[in-house]
């Protein structure tokens, strides 16, 4: 019991690590693109470390099945809801940082050619 | 520890509500709204209170999020900018607030044992309704039983919302002033909402709606046992439809769900409830007294409450689509002027 404990505590802090580096990487990133891309990671490895550490907490029951069915539906819609934020924002003509550098560079060698 | 999370919880409720008067953008606001549905839900599952936690995600988090979005889509989303000095107004809310937080003082201490509250009628709740309605779930024995006539009360204010909502902005129709036949959608109308490209969205959607579907069933009918009930289960299913309309265009929602029908629902929701109630009385007993139902009280009892569950859940259901369709409808025909 006592190896389980102390795996599904290393698992609950890696989770919340990683939900705490998602949140810095919320505020810090630059532009959108890299903020979804720390968003995503809050509900798509820090949901699978927590739920696993509670997985283990669990004594084989029912909770461990509405665990397991948590952690799919999560993994099912979570990186969709991140793919179509992306996807809509790049519908609507938002560009990534490299790409927006490299419009202002063709713009500045235009105006440097004419 | 509870306190903390309480205290935390709640400061976090006080900046999103502060927040929220300062933002301009009212695409935020609403977002930010969610957030405090959830915030309180967090609260109301800290004081055990699961079931209040669950209609508040449900209800507040999810579906009224979805209403005031598709509610901007129709306004706009900044706010006007207001000229008018704010002093007066602050003066008042300032006053009014003083005089809350000293009524509070009068309060009596949270969370003790002798408070008036749990001396009123609680114990009763708690100690008999086991013996009288025989539900593990005590709150759906107080919401659906002892308090049957409130929970009445309410569907029909949902049913009055429908109706206030229907006759401002008109029943969704199938652009019948177009003089197109009623069955005969184009394909040019299938293509004028719903995301066409989105390919992920659509098998995602096509995963998910029969499962949400499903869960609410299981919330419905599981609301004797655990926590949920027709509230809940009906806005998920309104949930799924939603995400059925906004996904794959809401000419193909207006087709598997006409308006028609969901007013004959909503309506059937709370005649089903009232009617519970109206043969209770033929049977010689009060309205909505379940005892009579069947020879046996407990057995009554347990027909009534899934009985009237369902009226809520169908009522709730209908009038959170149909409110829904209404705005969605009212969007696309200004897009196509």
């Amino acid at each position: 019991m006592l190896v389980l404990d102390i795996v599904s505590s290393i698992l609950l802090f890696a989770g919340v690590f990683f939900g705490l580096t998602g949140a810095v990487g919320l505020f810090r990133f630059p532009d959108f693109f890299t903020r979804v891309h720390a968003a995503s990671i809050t509900d798509s490895i820090a949901v699978i470390l927590i739920i696993s550490g509670l997985l283990l907490q669990t004594a084989f029951d029912l909770n461990t099945a509405k665990l397991l069915f948590i952690l799919l539906f999560l993994m099912i819609t979570s990186p969709t809801a991140s793919h179509a934020l992306a996807k809509s924002a790049r519908h609507g003509g938002l560009l990534t940082l490299g790409e927006s550098k490299q419009q202002k560079q063709q713009m500045q060698q235009k105006e440097a050619g004419q | 520890m509870a306190v903390l999370i309480d205290l935390v919880l709640l400061a976090m409720l006080a900046i999103t509500a502060l927040r929220v008067i300062f933002l301009k953008d009212l695409f935020a606001v609403v977002m930010l709204f969610g957030i405090y549905s959830l915030l309180s839900a967090l609260i109301f599952i800290n004081l055990d209170a699961v079931d209040v936690a669950f209609t508040e995600a449900a209800v507040g988090a999810g579906i009224s999020t979805v209403l005031m979005l598709s509610t901007l889509a129709l306004t706009g989303r900044t706010e006007k900018e207001s000229r008018r000095s704010s002093v007066l107004p602050l003066l008042v809310v300032v006053a009014t607030g003083a005089a809350l937080i000293y009524g509070t003082l009068d309060m009596p201490p949270f969370g003790a044992a002798d408070n008036p509250i749990h001396q009123h009628v609680a114990p009763r709740y708690i100690e008999e309704s086991p013996k009288e309605v025989g539900m593990p779930n005590m709150v759906t024995s107080v919401l659906a039983s002892y308090r049957g006539f409130d929970t009445f009360g309410e569907t029909v204010v949902v049913f009055a919302a429908a109706i206030g909502v229907l006759s401002l902005l008109g029943v969704a129709r199938r652009r019948e002033e177009d003089g197109a036949p009623d069955s005969g959608l184009k394909e040019s109308d299938l293509k004028e909402s719903g995301f066409k490209g989105h390919k992920v969205l659509r098998v995602v959607a096509k995963l998910i709606i029969p499962l949400t579907i499903l869960f609410a069933l299981y919330v419905q009918f599981h609301g004797d046992f655990g926590p949920g009930g027709g509230f809940q289960a009906g806005v998920i299913v309104a949930a799924a439809f939603i995400l059925y309309a906004l996904v794959f265009s809401l000419s193909h929602a207006l087709r598997v769900v006409s308006p028609k029908f969901l007013q004959v629902l909503a309506s059937l929701g709370v005649l089903l409830y009232a009617s519970v109630g109206i043969y209770s009385m033929l049977k010689g007993g009060n309205f909505l007294d379940y005892n009579k139902l069947a020879a046996d009280p407990l057995a009554g009892q347990h027909y009534g409450i899934i009985i009237i569950e369902l009226g809520v859940g169908i009522t709730v259901f209908a009038v959170m689509l149909n409110i829904f369709y209404a705005f969605a409808s009212q969007v696309e025909r200004s897009n196509i002027k």
